[in-house]
């Protein structure tokens, strides 16, 4: 078991399956908002289900409208459990507050790989199992 | 508070609005303002005078964001100082006439009952200074629509940072934003000095430097220095008041549509520069010069010379604007479509002194709530627009699939009459 300390975006507590991407993720138009798939074709995690996932990201990008596919997939039961970032910036701060979706940033998200299990924890702290 | 940075301070009523004593709904609204004040650096939080709440029109917020605001007026949450709103998708009242879909229509009749149980005044305006909200020198102001930034920033002083939909409601609900960017003095100075050595004819030249200045500067603090000032501007101490108030209006509009500028100086002319001279260039600024407005005239005009519908009105065309047209079209009548968008109050006050009749008259529609780049407008089937608007020539290839025309007030009526705008 390792932690890592981050900084809290939005707080709560979730645990999950770590989905990292290495490349940031623009919401809208990269990720379904009915569906959780990311149906950006060039992006890495192409055809992957975010829904219930500790989505790992460096940051967010793109339209300010992403905000909004975050929380329509809060409302359809397709967001992420969680989000840790390296660097968040307003975009997916807002959805991820507007949404309630826990989210952490100031993560090294390379000890962070896809599969592994984790729990996002009050005061930024990120509990990775193993 | 749990994860709360040590470099972002709380008084005490913040503290309580973030562990819900003032309601969910304010809870929510503090805990977003925090959260983007800790991204951004923020120091603390600052009462704002105004907001001014862009994500009206149905067509960008969609089915999601309109449940968001239901959701957060649901819970209570309801503007605590004075909120407007950026345009809608269609004319509130008018859209019938217009052949706005009936479905669409009805979602976006929604959006707007949604900001009002908020709180939110529903005067659908990117012009609320010339509506009665005319923000203060050094005010602070969370606004959020590009162009109404740069006016209030630039030509009036007030300082605000271009806030998103959500986060700027979210400030009307608290009463209050984070402290960065454009709030602070050293967020104000001047990255890049732009020499324009060329002269400026018309409120296009304004236009088609707006554009320029937008592609260099991106998102610096540009001071621009005119080498071929007009008069009237230097030392003027009403500009919003003046007749270049469509001049700095356009050029702002551009800078942001072209650029992300938000705030721009005029050495001897905008305020902030009239006060502080050169001490308001950075240390390290960047130096350019623009010699040539033609490169902007190009680039903003993509359609050969017939076009189907003429714009006025990107920003919302000031009385003044609304009159000039009205003369040029004294007893004629237009060949294309020519919508002129306003704000309601302006257009009102347009039929009160009898400007809207020949206007009307002349075959213009008058348009208030809206503008051509939040409405629904592939619904139209237009091809080619001329507009005295740079804002609008950028966005319309790619945002509406019309090709553009660009030139002055005069040349877009002109156009309208015949159908035709040659080069100039």
């Amino acid at each position: 078991m390792s932690i890592l300390l981050g900084r809290t975006i939005c707080p709560g507590r979730a645990r999950g399956q770590a989905l990292v991407s290495e490349e940031p993720i623009s919401f809208l138009g990269g990720v379904d908002p009915e569906t959780g798939l990311v149906v950006d074709p060039r992006h890495p995690l192409a055809g992957c289900d975010i829904t219930g996932r500790v989505l790992v990201f460096p940051t967010g990008k793109g339209s300010t409208v992403g905000s909004y596919v975050l929380y329509q997939l809060a409302q359809g039961g397709h967001a992420p459990a969680a989000i840790i970032n390296a660097r968040c910036e307003a975009i997916v701060a807002t959805g991820a507050i507007i949404s309630g979706i826990p989210a952490v940033d100031h993560i090294d998200i390379t000890q962070i790989q896809s599969g592994q299990w984790l729990s996002i924890e009050e005061g930024g702290r990120v509990i990775l199992d193993g | 508070m749990s994860g709360c940075a040590p470099d972002l301070t709380l008084d005490p009523a913040d503290e309580a609005c973030l562990a819900g004593a003032c309601g969910e709904g304010a809870r929510l609204a503090a805990q977003l303002v925090v959260a983007l004040g800790r991204i951004y650096g923020a120091g603390d939080l600052v009462p704002v005078g105004s907001v001014q709440v862009a994500g009206v029109s149905y067509r960008n917020l969609g089915a999601a964001g309109l449940g968001f605001l239901r959701d957060w007026a649901a819970k209570g949450a309801s503007a605590r100082v004075p909120a407007l709103l950026n345009p809608a998708g269609i004319d509130l009242v008018a859209w019938r006439e217009h052949g706005i879909p009936e479905a669409f229509a009805r979602q976006q009749l929604a959006v707007i009952e949604a900001y009002r149980r908020l709180g939110v005044t529903p005067s659908c305006t990117c012009t609320p200074y010339l509506v009665g909200n005319v923000p203060r020198y050094g005010e602070h102001l969370a606004w959020s629509e590009s162009s109404a930034v740069a006016l209030a920033n630039s030509v009036l002083g007030a300082r605000t940072n271009r806030e998103g939909g959500p986060s700027a409601l979210a400030a009307a609900i608290l009463g209050k934003t984070a402290r960065y960017g454009l709030h602070l003095d050293a967020g104000r100075r001047a990255g890049m000095v732009i020499d324009v050595t060329c002269p400026l004819r018309s409120t296009a030249d304004f236009g088609a430097l707006g554009y320029l200045v937008g592609r260099l500067a991106g998102d610096a603090v540009p001071l621009l220095r005119l080498r071929a000032c007009p008069e009237e501007l230097l030392g003027q101490p009403d500009l919003v008041r003046s007749p270049y108030l469509p001049h700095l209006k356009g050029l702002g509009a551009a800078m942001a549509a072209s650029g992300a500028v938000a705030l721009y100086h005029i050495a001897g002319v905008t305020p902030e520069a009239r006060v502080q001279g050169e001490a308001l260039v950075a240390p390290g600024a960047t130096h350019c010069t623009i010699a040539d407005l033609a490169p902007g005239y190009a680039a903003l005009n993509t359609a050969g010379a017939e076009v189907d519908i003429v714009s006025i009105g990107c920003p919302h065309a000031s009385l003044g604007e609304l009159a000039a047209a009205a003369d040029l079209l004294q007893g004629r009548h237009t060949r294309t479509a020519l919508w002129i968008t306003s704000a309601r109050a302006t257009i009102e006050e347009a039929r009160r002194c009898g400007i809207a009749e020949p206007l009307e008259r002349a075959g213009a529609r008058l348009i208030a709530d809206t503008c051509l780049v939040v409405a629904p407008l592939q619904h139209y089937g237009f091809h080619a627009v001329a507009t005295n608007s740079a804002k609008l020539a950028c966005y319309a290839p790619g945002h509406c699939g019309l090709a553009t025309r660009y030139g002055p007030l005069e040349a877009c009526v002109e156009a309208a009459v015949s159908g035709v705008m040659r080069d100039a």
